[in-house]
């Protein structure tokens, strides 16, 4: 037991899971949503929707704007109010839908009722046109559209699909509860993407302070009687939930960089969307609502929200009590990766998985003193990087050097920063380094690829 | 409500800071500092304020007055770099001397190169060679311990100096150590610097600094592991003529070298294979100093030489990276 | 003893006779040809090394020029038409003077008038505090305030005043180098012509938001109200999604416009007199009526 962990870096911050004894609760309906057009990788959706349509829960109001892109569906039934810019949770401008809320009318043909599914369909060509009608995308974070990564390039072959159930950011406890209380339909999503994948072995990966749900999924699969599907326990460890690192501590295979995960043969798949996956195939639900988990030590209302899609925070915080008057931060997603919220009238997305309130002595930065050649950020890097040398070589924008020493391949996990002890803002700056790399390495292929072209022509 | 703090993430930080991982190292040097004291009594007392007192408002004063820089104090670095310098010197120094001692490590070897992580040479090993370059007479006349209270000593040389000085003389190598008991070196009973003298009590800091993840072992063990190896080859080679692994190991301030002056962050690689090369080319060369150079100790210039080769080693050899093999 | 010290002496020169050799051989060996002229023109440079001129330094600056037809895409801003010249003379180039620019800052949001609405505390950089957020305050396009543009200069003529949290140029220092613009990562800095005697007029905003959205956000900002477009006799302005823009090449300098703006947001520098309002104000109303 607790064998399996990533093989380079990491750091071990105080689990701090104090909602994990929060059952997800449905969060009453909102008076009015704002649903984002571009709440996931790729090209924003296109609105197909008209100011003063009326929408049931489910209706497509926006179509994808390319193929690396997603469907989005009207989380709520009632009346379009608006299409327009509205500041995201950073403060952005992008297009919202604003729909009044009237009611709770689903649209025909979506499966509300709790009877669980296993029958399988079994054209899986169908099956990933029903996963890109539902909107699906990555749950994890990334929210990159599901049915693209299920779609993998000619030549490359999946042996292995793992769930991701490592949830090692510290507080997150949505997929936890997931695993406890949705557990037989994350199975047969677990199912349904291993049939996808060409029938392949699935590993579902749970870290293993999360006893409970081992246990249930273990139990589940036995009952179901799904063959090639195990449970993995991983040892605690951030960022065990990294995608290059958990396909490392599961198969022992690094994927390159710059590379898929499929160059490796693996594909992962987050725990809620797998959840996400059962809905929109077995129950023809696409996303419109997700669990979110609302907590922080200053927090007095822990609590596991099932949330529709573009509810806004304050709405969210509100219902719960409202900001306490300690919280300093709050952070859409977990401390080490989630987002500040500059704006509480911003409204959910697909990804959101948790809304963390700390306080300012938990967060509040301390002034940066000098670099001591430590070397904890190399230690602590789980791809192996030099945060100290990146640092020094993003302040001066070496960007050949920076492209050797792989700044492209930092995932922004913070542990450079984390670990720390002269407190030097590394992923800040690495950040910027990495911004600049990736632009010059797109640049060059576009010219590449622009000569190569040219050279046809001729 | 006021308003709300936004920041890139990570949001959350670690407890390490510089200041803890100091401590740790001070904690360390606690046991090597009371044995020290035990053994040595009230003037190593003496010697240990000055130096720690001085290097610290040294720091301070520069840092205030000269560079005109956020004080550095805080960091606990310059106690750090006090206490080595002292655990180096006989305590038979005068007060005056280690207060010069001081000035060489905080004032030229630190704080010239721009204070705290920008030095290229351990301060206080820079300190201590000023110190033996300048004054040998008060650096090489050790005094044979006399514990707390005691009289003032009968000065003699230490273990290796004895046996450089004995074997000039035309004496073997074994006459001279079964002088020596083993268990003396490792338990503090010899003529030394105060930090030579209880290589169990720096032992007992160093497996600390280890368990608390303040150090890596690497460059210890290497130290350890090269000086072992090239003293038992040479030792078999001539038994009359070159001392054996065990002795060199307990004597001449490998072990405080080792322990505490090898692994100092600023001035040793970052990686494991740089770290291993370091602590390979320390212990080489302590050992080529002790049998071929004019010097009976060498650890200190094997030390600050290595120092010099770390930013190449920090260039040349660098963490695996993930999926690059 | 005479001996060993003649000994001495002959050996250290017939060894430092020998080396010389070999430098001289190795030097000949790996020399370089290069144009004259390069070192002739890099010496003309101011030898900043800014990049202002969009070359790595002056060197690289001096061998473009050398190759170059003419000196069309040659120009260091921060030497001016003088170095210029001499340049021109030592390549035998005709040369088109340039009108001398100066950098302005488009932002007047002071802490004052743009109240903070988060509080920052990443990275004291710009360009991070851009890459994640819009900023602190309730304006998206304002001065973020952390000073990219005071650390690029070279020539310390940007400060941060720490009352207005803005970035001031000091003219006399300012050599137009660019540096600043190409720092700042919301595009306020533009390099403007310098004027008579300095003076100039610019609207000190770049906030492209609806009139009420900027006005809330802070109380200096452009609302694109079209007045000083309407009040300029000059053709010199024009609004474009909600914010003004001032012409140099078109502007005379009245200040009416400065005189009109309801927020401010318009900026006359370096005149001698300070702006009488009222008198501007009853000069354009007597004109409108007749």
């Amino acid at each position: 037991m607790g064998k399996h962990t990533f093989s380079i870096g990491g750091v071990h911050p105080h689990d701090s899971k104090i909602s994990r004894g929060c059952a997800i609760e449905p969060l009453p309906l909102a008076p009015v949503v704002y649903i984002s057009v571009a709440q996931h990788i790729g090209a924003p959706s296109v609105p197909c929707v008209q100011v003063g349509d009326k929408v049931k829960v489910g209706q497509v109001i926006a179509e994808p704007g390319g193929f690396v892109s997603a469907f989005i569906h009207s989380s709520v039934s009632g009346t379009v109010k608006s299409i327009g810019p509205r500041a995201d949770l950073a403060g952005r401008p992008a297009t919202h839908i604003e729909i009044e809320v009237e009611g709770d009318e689903w649209l025909e043909g979506i499966d509300t009722g709790d009877t669980l599914v296993t029958k399988i369909p079994e054209d899986n060509k169908a099956i990933i046109e029903k996963i890109r009608q539902g909107g699906v995308v990555g749950l994890g974070g990334a929210t990159f559209p599901t049915h693209v990564k299920l779609s993998p390039p000619p030549g490359s072959k999946c042996e292995r699909v793992i769930i991701n159930g490592c949830e090692c950011e510290p507080y997150l406890t949505s997929d936890f509860r997931t695993l406890l209380e949705k557990g037989e339909q994350v199975v047969v999503g677990a199912a349904i993407l291993k049939q996808v994948m060409g029938n392949v072995p699935c590993t579902v990966a749970i870290e293993e302070n999360k006893p409970e749900a081992i246990a249930h999924i273990k139990e589940v699969i036995a009952r179901l009687g799904y063959e090639g599907i195990e449970v993995m326990p991983m040892k605690m460890r951030y960022p065990q939930g990294g995608e290059k690192q958990l396909i490392d501590a599961v198969m022992h295979r690094q994927v390159g960089s710059g590379a898929l995960p499929i160059s490796v043969g693996a594909v992962v798949q987050n725990v809620a969307t797998a959840l996400a996956v059962y809905d929109a195939v077995q129950k023809n639900k696409p996303i419109v609502d997700n669990s979110v988990t609302v907590t922080g030590e200053c927090f007095p209302r822990q609590a596991n929200l099932l949330v529709r899609v573009g509810t806004p925070l304050r709405y969210i915080v509100d219902y719960l009590g409202g900001v306490p008057a300690d919280a300093a931060k709050i952070i859409s997603g977990g401390p080490m990766m989630g987002r500040a919220v500059a704006n509480l009238d911003a409204a959910t997305v697909k990804g959101t998985g948790a809304l963390l309130f700390l306080t300012a002595a938990q967060t509040r930065r301390a002034p940066e003193s000098h670099c001591i050649r430590c070397g904890k950020c190399a230690d602590a890097c789980p791809m192996g990087l030099e945060p100290f040398l990146l640092n020094k070589l993003s302040r001066n924008m070496d960007l050949e050097a920076l492209e050797a020493n792989a700044a492209q391949d930092c995932i922004e996990c913070g542990c450079c920063l984390y670990s720390c002890p002269a407190h030097i803002p590394l992923l800040d700056i690495i950040r910027q380094g990495k911004g600049a790399v990736l632009g010059a390495i797109r640049a060059r292929a576009a010219a590449a690829k622009a000569a190569a072209e040219a050279a046809k022509n001729n | 409500m006021s308003n709300l703090i936004i920041s890139p993430s990570p949001h959350i930080h670690s407890k390490d800071s510089t200041r803890s991982l100091m401590l740790d190292v001070i904690i360390a040097l606690i046991p090597a500092v009371i044995c020290s004291v035990v053994f040595y009594g009230w003037r190593e007392l003496l010697v240990l304020g000055v130096s720690v007192a001085s290097c610290v408002l040294l720091e301070w004063a520069v840092t205030k007055y000269w560079m005109k820089a956020p004080s550095t104090v805080g960091d606990l670095s310059a106690v750090i770099t006090g206490i080595l310098l002292a655990l180096n010197l006989p305590y038979t120094t005068p007060w005056w001397v280690v207060f010069i001692g001081a000035v060489v490590a905080i004032g030229v070897a630190k704080l010239s190169f721009g204070g705290i992580g920008q030095n290229i040479w351990n301060p206080a090993l820079v300190g201590r060679v000023f110190l033996l370059v300048s004054f040998p007479t008060y650096m090489t006349s050790w005094s044979a311990p006399q514990g707390l209270f005691g009289v003032d000593a009968v000065s003699g040389a230490t273990p290796l100096g004895t046996i450089a000085e004995g074997l000039l003389q035309g004496s073997s190598v074994q006459e001279l150590t079964s002088a020596y008991n083993y268990k003396d070196l490792l338990f503090a009973n010899l003529g030394g610097s105060a930090g030579e003298v209880c290589a169990l009590a720096l032992l007992a800091g160093f497996v600390y600094l280890c368990c608390r993840k303040v150090i890596k072992p690497w460059i210890t063990l290497s130290i350890f592991a090269t000086v072992a190896l090239t003293a038992l080859v040479f030792n078999l080679a001539d038994p009359s003529r070159f001392t054996g692994p065990l002795f060199n190991l307990l004597t001449g301030g490998l072990v405080l070298g080792a322990c505490f002056m090898a692994t100092d962050y600023v001035t040793s690689p970052m990686s494991l294979w740089g770290g291993v090369i370091f602590g390979v080319g320390i212990g080489f060369l302590t050992m080529m100093i002790r049998y071929f150079g004019s010097y009976p100790e060498g650890v200190s210039f094997a030390i600050l030489i290595m120092n010099s080769v770390v930013p190449l080693l920090n260039r040349w050899f660098h963490q695996p990276k993930f999926g690059r093999k | 003893m005479v001996k060993t010290i003649l000994l001495t002496v002959a050996v250290i020169t017939a060894l430092g006779l020998l080396l010389a050799l070999v430098l001289y051989l190795v030097a000949q060996k790996f020399k370089v040809e290069e144009d004259p002229r390069i070192d002739e023109v890099e010496k003309a440079m101011p030898g900043a090394n800014c990049g202002g001129c969009g070359f790595a330094g002056c060197r690289a600056f001096a061998e473009s020029a050398v190759k170059a037809p003419n000196l069309d895409n040659h120009f260091c801003p921060v030497g001016g038409n003088e170095v210029m010249a001499q340049v021109a003379a030592i390549l035998g180039y005709e040369l088109k003077a340039k009108a001398p620019e100066v950098a302005v800052v488009r932002c007047n949001g002071t802490c004052e008038a743009r109240p903070r609405t988060s509080d920052y505390d990443g990275m004291a950089s710009c360009a991070v505090k851009a890459a994640l957020y819009t900023g602190d305050t309730g304006c998206a396009f304002g001065c973020l305030g952390c000073g990219d543009c005071a650390a690029a200069c070279q020539f310390g003529a940007l400060t941060m005043d720490p009352v207005t949290g803005l970035p001031v140029v000091d003219e006399e220092k300012c050599t137009a180098c660019g540096a600043c613009v190409k720092a700042c990562p919301k595009k306020i800095i533009e390099l403007r012509p310098k004027g008579p005697r300095g003076m100039k007029v610019f609207v000190s905003c770049v906030n492209k938001d609806k009139g009420p959205v900027a006005r809330k956000a802070c109380a200096n900002a452009c609302i694109g109200c079209n007045i000083c477009a309407k009040t300029c006799t000059h053709e010199a302005i024009t609004v474009e999604g909600n914010l003004a823009y001032i012409d140099a090449s078109k502007c005379k300098l009245c200040r009416e416009c400065e005189a009109m703006c309801p927020t401010g947001a318009i900026h006359g520098v370096n005149f001698p007199k300070a702006l009488d309002k009222e008198a501007i104000k009853e000069r354009i109303k007597a004109r409108q009526n007749g």
